[in-house]
């Protein structure tokens, strides 16, 4: 039997890697209003697996993309090392922050371009460090980080990515991201669309990153088992707003907001849910 | 660093075609194309070789060359008689199909190009450059073209070939750039467009490289549309005599025919033949666009 | 119901067919819900596309036979599929989002009257709204979404009122194909919970649920049949089959179902190498063997055979060479085997 991996993030107590102050995005005008992300606010430390859980619309996916500063937020801060990075504009001034901050996106498919190869993807991403390598550098890099994720270099580089399973685009996207060696990575629903034993093994890749890197992981996902599974902490998002937050034990093992009460009580499990809910029977909200 | 993870197992299923020799993916490559394609682009190949290598053939340099009286009969001679000048109508179809080819291109270059730049900007941009650009191009549309075509037609001195062309290019553009919006603001929300955001890339390669690319094979279509419609558009305006100046055209010819009543007289090899083969240029080039989309679009074919 | 040796494949333009579903046999008690659980690509959905006769074109049936209580057997090969005149009352197909794709300015009602009019043209509307109303319910649904158009009802209403107008007419099998799979989990856990109503109603006497989320079967199917590849490689009451999986992939898959419980925190749970093979294509022996923790040499080269129900008719030459040795088979344990948690 394998000794379970040690959960203790490894901390950097003195100040939080990642902080985010009331962060909002509204869209639409003022009739049509929907606010998307509403005044959210958490802070992430250096080495820490956070999940944030929502269903679909609960504006989960919304703050990833201001996170990943490919939106643009309505009001609120996002700051990183001590500088709000709100305030940097267009993708020149953003570079070193993409050095810093980078994703995973849900379906491995649409995530790559179909009209080149897997290398030329990693290659650019390899330029954003602004290094200039010679092609033999250049091949040594791309090779390392491939391994890591368990990819053979070979078949993997010059193959587009309709030659490669969900499974190994998946990794390849994460490799991608391990190129310019970032601080934060995010996962945006980035096993969702794999099969449940694939899944695992995407999981098991970011786990390690934390492991043996001290990569800073934010898991984006609807599942809350998956959740469970890799994270420290557990995020709750619900229309927009965070409605809990706390180590992993806390928030499932007593949950305070009613929505995810409702959510460990849903779920389904092997065994059956515990205990019969009649309240699910009553007919949804008509709207 | 170091493997730190068991390594993926290669699938070896999932391509069952990489190693296959280059005939044989040329033959898998061909064969998802239908027999109606192959007609269409037979057909559209012999309308070009009629048009470009023809006047080599007949081996007549000056097409205007006088070869006998008025609206003579079809004969061993003329093969398809001679016009109200007395000049050979074969040959004047040949030059004539190469003109309206030539001017059918270059309009369908220029009209797909502005169409492309316009919609794509206006496409991936979103918000007040998509109003504003998509609100120019609804001016444009709703202007009657043919209008605007006569007005620049006759404002023009020199109407050389490539002014025309250029006249009918730059009224004809709009169709292409909103169905090119329409698609680039689709595939612009597509997560490699953000991948490629988040390695640095700027705007423009944005446009060019992530977007682009999944509009290829509609943008070959559209400009196949544009270039059916330039050359019945020149044939419209060369029939109301503002065609190309000092040249031939299927529409000049048609011109002439009808002013110099060809059809009272019972002339019919004036005005039948150029009716054909406008008819002909504008069915083959319509089949090649529907097999294309018969191609480029599976879910077609599947019906 | 009985279902024999089902065979389709799908023609392709060039290479050979794809062979979706290859020699599928099962068996279905009135009153029974059977689970049929499979990874992408395994044929689950295609085997109820034969099943509802709602397959694309270049779906063929190469061979199967279809029983269903006292009407005599069809020939699925020959007939090109399930009678389309059966569809709705003795077929019915609950697709994964119902209504999505369908006219949006035909209210709920027009669909029950649609459905109810193809079996019996004489029926007026007000009668069939009278039917489908009184149906919702006794199911506790506002009929009064009879009314609606389908976008102005949350995605969970739209499936449960889709069910509930699929069968009306109380067809013999309700065939539904990954039904859950675009909800969350609370609506997921509404339509359970009133498919098992109906069921206990009698509005519904059998249903064949197909799904990748076993965890979500195993609250709802009193048997379940694990895919891989086209074939169904375990069988077995739904308990038999969850707790004590026999066929390696079963293990592989409730292995690495994750939940939210706390014994899973900080497990490593290895799931499986690789990916489903290429139907065009299949591996030799058993499908299941390039990617199997358990391997040996007569799997490469030579198709397993199907055990007793014992060992939930796995077909599986290691379950095999394991039982005439009299060892135990069943069982999963996560992170204790090894053989299972990590991956060659």
């Amino acid at each position: 039997m394998k000794p379970a991996e040690s959960t203790v993030p490894q901390t950097n107590a003195s100040q939080p890697l990642l902080e985010v102050r009331h962060l909002t995005k509204v869209f639409g005008t003022r009739e049509t209003e929907v606010r998307a992300v509403d005044d959210v606010s958490f802070t992430v430390r250096q080495g820490e697996i956070v999940a944030i859980v929502g269903e679909s619309g609960s504006g989960k996916s919304t703050l990833a993309r201001m996170l990943l500063r490919l939106s643009e937020p309505t009001s609120g801060e996002i700051i990183m090392d001590g500088r709000d990075v709100t305030e940097i504009k267009g993708s020149k001034n953003l570079k070193p922050y993409w050095r810093e901050v980078q994703g995973i996106f849900q379906n491995p498919m649409a995530s790559f371009n179909q009209f080149y190869s897997v290398g030329r993807v990693l290659r650019k991403t390899l330029a954003l460090t602004g290094e200039k390598y010679s092609k033999a550098e250049e091949r040594e890099k791309l090779s390392e980080a491939l391994k890591i994720v368990g990819l053979d270099p070979k078949d993997t580089i010059p193959k587009g990515a309709h030659q490669l399973s969900g499974g190994q685009l998946q990794r390849a996207m994460i490799a991608r991201a391990l190129l310019v060696d970032p601080e934060i990575l995010i996962a945006d629903e980035s096993t969702s669309a794999l099969d449940a034993s694939l899944r695992v093994a995407i999981l098991n890749v970011l786990k390690e990153l934390r492991d043996r890197l001290g990569m800073t992981v934010l898991f984006i996902t609807h599942d809350i088992g998956q959740a469970n599974y890799i994270a420290d902490r557990v995020f709750v998002m619900y229309q927009g707003e965070m409605v809990e937050q706390g180590a992993v034990d806390e928030v499932l093992g007593n949950p305070q907001h009613e929505y995810t009460q409702r959510l460990l009580a849903d779920v389904p499990r092997l065994g059956g849910w515990g205990t019969e809910d009649e309240s699910a029977l009553e007919p949804a909200s008509i709207g | 660093m170091s493997t730190v993870l068991p390594s993926a197992a290669p699938d070896a299923a999932i391509d069952p075609d990489a190693k296959s020799s280059i005939l044989g993916r040329l033959h898998r490559w061909s064969s998802q194309f239908s027999p109606r394609f192959w007609f269409a682009l037979a057909l559209t190949l012999a309308v070009l070789f009629f048009g470009f290598v023809g006047p080599y053939l007949t081996g007549v340099e000056d097409p205007d060359q006088i070869v006998g009286g008025l609206y003579l009969e079809p004969s061993a001679d003329a093969w398809l008689g001679t016009d109200n000048f007395g000049q050979d109508v074969f040959t004047q179809l040949i030059y004539g199909t190469r003109t309206s080819l030539i001017i059918g291109v270059l309009a369908g270059l220029i009209a797909t190009l502005i169409g492309v730049v316009i919609g794509l900007s206006a496409g991936f941009y979103g918000g007040i450059v998509e109003e504003a650009l998509m609100g120019v191009t609804n001016v444009v549309i709703t202007i009657p073209s043919i209008v605007v075509l006569i007005l620049l037609a006759i404002a023009i001195d020199s109407r050389s070939i490539y002014a025309i062309a250029l006249i009918i290019g730059i009224t004809s553009w709009p169709w292409t750039a909103r169905a090119v919006r329409a698609q680039a603001s689709s595939v612009r929300t597509r997560e490699h467009v953000d991948l490629a955001r988040l390695t640095g890339a700027n705007t423009f390669s944005l446009m060019v490289f992530e977007v682009l690319p999944y509009m290829l094979s509609y943008i070959v279509m559209a400009f196949v549309l544009q270039l059916t419609s330039s050359i019945l558009q020149e044939a419209a305006l060369s029939m109301l005599g503002l065609g190309p100046s000092g040249s031939i055209s299927l529409g000049i010819m048609l011109f002439w025919a009808l002013l110099w009543e060809s059809i009272r007289t019972g002339a019919w090899w004036a005005f039948v033949p150029p009716t054909i083969f406008l008819t002909l240029i504008a069915f083959a080039l319509l089949l090649l666009q529907s097999s294309l989309d018969e191609v480029f679009n599976p879910r077609l074919r599947e019906s | 119901m009985q279902v024999q040796d089902v065979r389709a494949y799908y023609e392709t333009r060039h290479g050979p067919p794809i062979r979706a579903v290859d020699g599928v046999t099962l068996d279905l008690d009135h009153g029974e819900i059977l689970g049929i659980v499979g990874e992408s690509g395994c044929g689950k959905s295609t085997l109820a596309a034969v099943l509802s006769a709602s397959g694309p074109p270049n779906l063929k049936i190469a061979s199967g036979q279809l029983t269903l209580d006292d009407r005599e057997t069809v020939d699925l090969a020959r007939s090109g599929g399930t009678p389309r005149e059966w569809r709705g009352t003795v077929v019915s197909l609950l697709p994964q989002r119902a209504l999505n794709s369908l006219n949006p300015t035909a209210r709920i009602g027009d669909y029950a009257y649609d459905v109810v009019r193809a079996h019996d043209e004489k029926m007026r509307k007000r009668e069939a709204m009278e039917l489908a109303g009184g149906r919702m319910e006794q199911l506790g649904l506002p009929s009064r979404v009879l009314d609606h158009y389908p976008h102005q009802l949350s995605g969970g209403m739209r499936q449960r009122v889709v069910t509930v107008i699929a069968t009306l007419l109380n067809p013999t099998v309700l065939i539904a194909d990954e039904p859950t799979s675009a909800l969350d989990v609370s609506s997921q856990k509404a339509l359970i919970l009133m498919m098992d109503e109906m069921m206990k109603e009698g509005m519904i006497s059998r249903i064949i649920f197909i799904t990748h989320d076993l965890a979500l079967l195993s609250n709802i199917a009193n048997r379940v049949a694990v895919m891989y590849a086209g074939e169904i490689v375990e069988i077995g009451t739904t308990r038999e089959v969850v707790r004590r999986p026999e066929h390696p992939y079963s293990k592989a898959l409730i292995g690495s179902t994750l939940e939210p419980d706390p014994e899973q925190r900080g497990q490593v749970i290895h799931g499986l190498q690789g990916s489903s093979p290429d139907m065009r294509n299949p591996p030799p022996g058993c499908r299941f063997h390039p990617r199997c923790p358990y391997v040996m040499d007569v799997c490469t080269h030579e198709v397993p055979p199907r055990m007793d129900p014992e060992h939930n008719e796995a077909t599986c030459w290691w379950v095999k060479k394991e039982a005439e040795q009299g060892h135990e088979t069943g069982g999963i344990n996560r992170a204790t085997d090894e053989r299972v948690a990590t991956a060659p």
